[in-house]
């Protein structure tokens, strides 16, 4: 099958590419970027562990064609720390918080984490579980995953983390 | 998944003439329904069009009593807008609802209604909403576009460009979801326009959507949940699977459309 051009913008840099119509953005990511931090589970579009932004929006990289990424805007986990390499808000919480234990999820964890405190600077824990129904954890149980978004939003908003009494 | 020649338009006339020059083509909206189906071998197009390029299909405009909705326009997008919202606050509770967070980016009210999966949400509001499918050819009643489980009026080729939504008096939609995917096990909406009230139920029936008119007579003589005390939906005709069976579901209507009724504003 005939392969086609695609331009598009991964982390901040601009990527050229050759891809077959057929290949799924998450395999063009781990495959022909070399990105391997996003994660396939399932492949049936539950999991959530293939999360990445796309133009401002969460989306299951297995759920969608590479080639409609043309002209994209993409972040992926490789493209979250801070510029100097320090990690962001969202990447200490989950270290601070034991916010993972396998790490198999975190990825698409924190790209959902990223655009729900966009969406809501300050979410409640029932609009944290809300946000994040589209990525499963088998690990965590979730709560600390809660209190990793909640540490996040607390450092981005320059308020004080006060976490909850169990 | 098997290979296919993609096109991208950039007019709905072209992606019309596009869906028919191919052998077997197939419309792409949002994906999230396709893809699979593609992955499992269970579709496998040897073209497809996508619809993402395509201005005629997007947008969200209320015109007098009516809310137009664009067959691209994604849930999150429902769910959010103000005109919505304001206009029919039912409608936009269901698109936030529906799957998850990345469900909504990316499905589309358009891929939702033509593929019409009995667990849907969006056809239950079509249908008691009364909508009107709009597609590049015709208007389509809702009554008359839900056809059975996966099936619709659509004929080949043909492309949704717009549902629209008459702006009821008060309507509400509860739904009982499947705790993974959040489909519907059961859920039902019910709208009150004037003296007509319609109740549509999805997630339960063998032929996918369906209007409960027994539960609307008894509503139309007065919209009250009280009214549907005693209005039982009988089992025959309802889904049994691993998430429940026929008697369960013709239970949970029930409560799903009191509370709705409770809840309708
Ligand atoms: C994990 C998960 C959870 C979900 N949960 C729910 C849920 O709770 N409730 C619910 O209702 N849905 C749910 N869905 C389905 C979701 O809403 C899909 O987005 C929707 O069913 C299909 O929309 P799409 O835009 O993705 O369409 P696509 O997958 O792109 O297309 C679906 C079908 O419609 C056709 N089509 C698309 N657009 C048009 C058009 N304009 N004219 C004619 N034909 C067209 C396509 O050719 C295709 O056959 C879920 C999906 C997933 C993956
Ligand atoms: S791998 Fe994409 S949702 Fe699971
Ligand atoms: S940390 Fe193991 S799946 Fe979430």
């Amino acid at each position: 099958m005939a392969k086609s051009h695609i331009t598009l913008t991964i982390n901040g840099n601009e990527v050229e590419a050759l891809v077959e119509p057929r290949t799924l953005l998450i395999h063009f990511l781990r495959e022909q970027q070399n990105l391997t931090g996003a994660h396939i589970g399932c492949d049936t579009g539950h999991c959530g562990a293939c999360t990445v932004e796309i133009d401002g929006l969460s989306v299951k990289s297995c759920m969608t064609f590479a080639i409609q990424a043309q002209g994209a805007n993409i972040t992926t986990i490789e493209g979250v720390a801070n510029a100097d390499g320090t990690l962001s808000a969202l990447q200490e919480g989950f270290r601070m918080m034991h916010g993972l234990q396998c790490g198999y999820c975190t990825p698409g964890m924190i790209l959902r984490a990223h655009r729900l405190l966009q969406e809501n600077a300050n979410p409640t824990e029932e609009e944290i579980r809300f946000g994040i129904a589209g990525n499963l954890c088998r690990c965590t149980g979730y709560v600390n995953i809660v209190k990793a978004i909640q540490y996040a939003a607390a450092k981005i908003n320059g308020t004080p983390f006060l976490e909850a009494a169990e | 998944m098997f290979a296919f020649t993609y096109h991208r338009p950039h007019s709905l006339r072209s992606a019309s003439a596009m869906i028919h020059k191919v052998e077997e083509g197939k419309l792409l909206a949002g994906g999230q329904t396709l893809l699979p189906t593609m992955k499992q071998r269970l579709a496998a197009p040897s073209d497809i069009v996508d619809l993402m390029q395509v201005p005629e299909l997007k947008g969200i405009t209320v015109k007098g009593s009516t809310v137009i909705i664009g067959a691209m326009t994604t849930h999150d997008e429902v769910a959010t807008s103000a005109a919505v919202g304001e206009a029919i606050p039912a409608l936009a509770k269901l698109a936030g609802g529906i799957g998850d967070p990345q469900v909504r980016h990316k499905g589309t009210i358009g891929g939702s209604v033509a593929n019409n999966d009995p667990a849907a949400d969006y056809p239950a509001a079509c249908l008691a909403l009364n909508a009107t499918i709009i597609t590049n050819k015709r208007k389509i009643g809702a009554d008359a576009f839900f056809k059975g489980m996966f099936e619709t009026a659509l004929e080949p080729g043909e492309i949704i460009k717009a549902i629209a939504f008459p702006v009821p008096s008060k309507a509400n939609y509860q739904k009982f979801p499947n705790p993974a995917s959040r489909y519907a096990v059961v859920g039902v909406f019910v709208a009150k326009k004037g003296k007509d009230v319609r109740v549509a139920v999805t997630g339960a029936g063998q032929n996918g959507v369906f209007r409960a008119r027994t539960m609307e007579a008894a509503l139309a003589v007065k919209f009250n949940a009280k009214s549907l005390q005693g209005v039982s939906i009988p089992a025959d005709g309802l889904n049994t699977d691993i998430h429940a069976g026929a008697d369960y579901r013709a239970h949970l209507i029930g409560v799903m459309a009191k509370r709705a009724v409770a809840a309708a504003v």
